[in-house]
């Protein structure tokens, strides 16, 4: 186990390399830079030309690629995602800090949410495969799974925000937020909250609802599941404890893999929602071609990734001990 | 689809594989639907300039018969506005008012007698007999886009999975089948590419690439391949071991044909399930990127941008949100559809999964 972990951890090193490589020439190769953005505003060309060289100077972008990527590998190396080109000059990591919070409750919200409801779901109806409930709950999370959450969103904001005006969509607080009492305060974060974790939180939650009832049905076959029937347990013991710990195992190892990808897939939906979170921030930094702090989003969500995989592959000797790596 | 089977003159040959996995997909009810929905977005984009534009399909003008829009179907057809002006001569109210002059003039108007370019005085309008599924802001005809943008969809998911398919074939196929440092130094590329969320890097690549269609598709194409080469790698793998590759080994046949002519045929099937699922998701990447605006460009309709003015119009004209929804919805349940279909008849062993 410690061995094959290590050995994991070395293949993770090459992995590592590429990723920063993809991350660096695929955005500094690019025509076009954030000092060429922001000069172009400037009417007389001789000023441009001078601003537009002091500024690349100034970003240090008229050095040769390799030597920048040699730098920005060293701070990486000491964690410092260094100061951002966009026009507030301020460091990268300030922004990706103050945009961590609404992301990293929002991708924990609608997880948290969609495995407490898809769990019951998947455990209900594979214990009752084929009745009403079955069919009914199959083919509600299969469209579910097949709409696309921002297809789901815009018809959503339509109705419930625009057209009955229950609940707001813009953003993440109300304007006179910092007016409210405390109460007030959290109906109000809760109120901005419901739409966008529901957009967040459905597919999942269909995908993880099907994915507890397969593996359960599969689990209910085997012949230890026919012992603890013979032998004379009530129903709900048989399906709780012999059936639902060992269909189990598979859900635990998809959560490593799922974090991420809800990270991930959220620019659509936090631009639609204006939330203030990375989704956003990438949307944003890529219209200002703000480098640093593209290249620092992409690393950290391309880290995320791999470290998923990893925690998930690792995972799965740790819930199953059958499984054994050598 | 022809079959062989029942002819006498082959009494013991037995079905096919593709024949055997047709006839499962064709068994399943979901599976026919979506194929069913696949082939109509097919005869919507082929036909398109006969179900929507602004010429008549067949009329007869001061004596003389024409077939303007038989013409444009046969025509290649180059997106643009350049289209308003070829169309003018035409059009509906232009028509009316000079069918006075003549009593015998009639014409056969398409469905939906509008060009996806045109402009009327009617902004924004909800949806009457006139204009079916309503107007947009430009008080363009919101079906004919609608019409027009399924073009754009049908593409976008054949051609970038293409794209991905060749780079995932080859690259899976190398690694599956030399296995190795080859498949090391692939299996390396193939989880760094895997690691970026697929949005990030299409985003990233998308703003240094002037944004139109055939970009989209190569971006999709390049960022989309990794699942394809799993796939292929796993089943070159499993392949490479069997009595009929040793035999053609030991018939001193080359690697490349033997990986093309012996084991690809083979292989495609659970490679064909992925790119099933590819082009579901191609449809809804570029819906997403015209939605951002990094996608299909503003005249040109696509159901991501005709989505995105809706957005920007939500209160005044909320009759513009569904169309597009819907649209897409049924496209990517179609080819997810077809893809379960598809995978059910390949594995048995996971039929019902769905």
């Amino acid at each position: 186990m410690l061995g094959y972990a290590i050995r994991r951890l070395i293949l993770a090193v090459p992995t590592l390399f590429g990723i920063t490589l993809v991350t660096f020439f695929v955005i500094n190769l690019a025509p076009g830079d954030p000092a060429q953005l922001q000069t172009q505003g400037i009417m007389d060309s001789q000023v441009s030309v001078r601003v537009y060289e002091e500024l690349r100077q100034y970003y240090g972008l008229d050095q040769p690629v390799l030597k920048r990527y040699g730098q920005w590998l060293w701070r990486l190396a000491r964690l410092d995602f260094g100061p951002s080109m966009s026009t507030d000059r301020r460091p990268v990591w300030h922004k990706i800090r103050e945009r961590l919070w609404p992301t990293m409750s929002l991708a924990i919200l609608s997880l948290g949410i969609s495995l407490a409801v898809a769990i019951p779901i998947g455990i209900y109806s594979a214990a009752r495969q084929n009745r009403w409930f079955d069919t009914v709950s199959s083919t509600v999370l299969y469209a579910l799974y097949s709409v696309p959450s921002y297809v789901m969103a815009v018809p959503l904001i339509l109705l419930i925000a625009v057209q009955w005006n229950l609940l707001p969509f813009q953003g993440m607080k109300s304007d006179d937020y910092e007016q409210l009492t405390a109460f007030g305060k959290a109906a109000d974060l809760i109120k901005h909250y419901t739409l966008i974790t529901f957009c967040f939180s459905y597919g999942a939650l269909a995908y993880y609802a099907r994915f507890v009832r397969q593996n359960m049905l599969e689990v209910l076959r085997q012949d230890y599941v026919r012992t603890a029937r013979a032998k004379g347990l009530c129903e709900r013991h048989v399906i709780m404890r012999h059936g639902f710990r060992n269909a189990l195992i598979p859900v635990v190892t998809l959560f490593g893999l799922l974090l991420p990808a809800v990270i991930g897939g959220s620019v659509i939906l936090e631009v639609m929602f204006n939330w203030p979170g990375m989704g956003r921030l990438f949307f944003e930094s890529m219209m200002s071609r703000d480098y640093p702090t593209i290249m620092a989003l992409t690393f950290i969500t391309a880290c995320l990734v791999l470290l998923g995989t990893l925690l998930a592959d690792l995972s799965y000797p740790l819930v199953d001990p059958r499984i054994a790596y050598d | 689809m022809t079959e062989p089977t029942n002819l006498p003159s082959l009494p013991d040959r037995s079905e096919g594989y593709w024949l055997s996995v047709w006839r499962s997909v064709r068994r399943n009810r979901r599976g026919l639907a979506g194929l069913i929905v696949v082939g109509l977005m097919f005869a919507v984009w082929i036909f398109s300039p006969l179900l929507a534009t602004n010429q008549p399909i067949v009329c007869k003008y001061q004596g003389r018969w024409y077939f303007p829009a038989i013409v444009e179907l046969f025509q290649a057809r180059r997106t643009g506005p350049q289209w308003i002006n070829k169309s003018l001569p035409f059009n509906l109210p232009q028509f009316d008012a000079k069918k006075e002059l003549s009593s015998e003039d009639f014409a056969i108007w398409p469905l939906i007698p509008y060009h996806e370019y045109e402009q009327t005085s009617d902004f924004l309008q909800p949806p009457s007999r006139r204009h079916w599924l309503g107007t947009d802001e430009l008080g363009r005809d919101l079906a004919a886009r609608m019409i027009h943008g399924t073009a754009v969809s049908v593409k976008v998911g054949f051609v970038s999975m293409g794209i991905a398919a060749v780079i995932g074939i080859i690259l899976g196929g190398l690694a599956g089948y030399w296995g190795g440092i080859v498949d090391m130094i692939i299996s390396r590329i193939i989880e760094i590419v895997i690691c970026f969320p697929v949005f990030f890097l299409i985003l990233a690549i998308m703003v240094w690439l002037e944004p139109n269609i055939l970009n989209v598709m190569i971006v999709i194409g390049l960022t989309r391949w990794t699942g394809i080469a799993r796939y292929a790698r796993g089943e070159f793998m499993r392949i490479k071991g069997q009595d009929y590759v040793v035999a053609a080994h030991s018939l001193g046949i080359g690697h490349a044909r033997i990986m093309f002519r012996h084991i690809l045929p083979n292989s495609l099937a659970p490679v064909l399930v992925s790119i099933t699922f590819g082009i579901a998701n191609a449809v809804l990447v570029e819906a997403g990127l015209s939605w951002l605006g990094f996608g299909v460009q503003a005249p040109d309709p696509s159901w991501g941008n005709i989505l995105r003015t809706a957005y920007d119009s939500l209160s005044i004209a909320p009759h513009m949100v569904y169309p597009p929804c819907i649209a897409i919805f049924l496209a990517v349940l179609a080819y997810n559809l077809v893809g379960d279909a598809l995978r059910d008849a390949i594995d048995p062993r996971l039929r019902g999964a769905a």
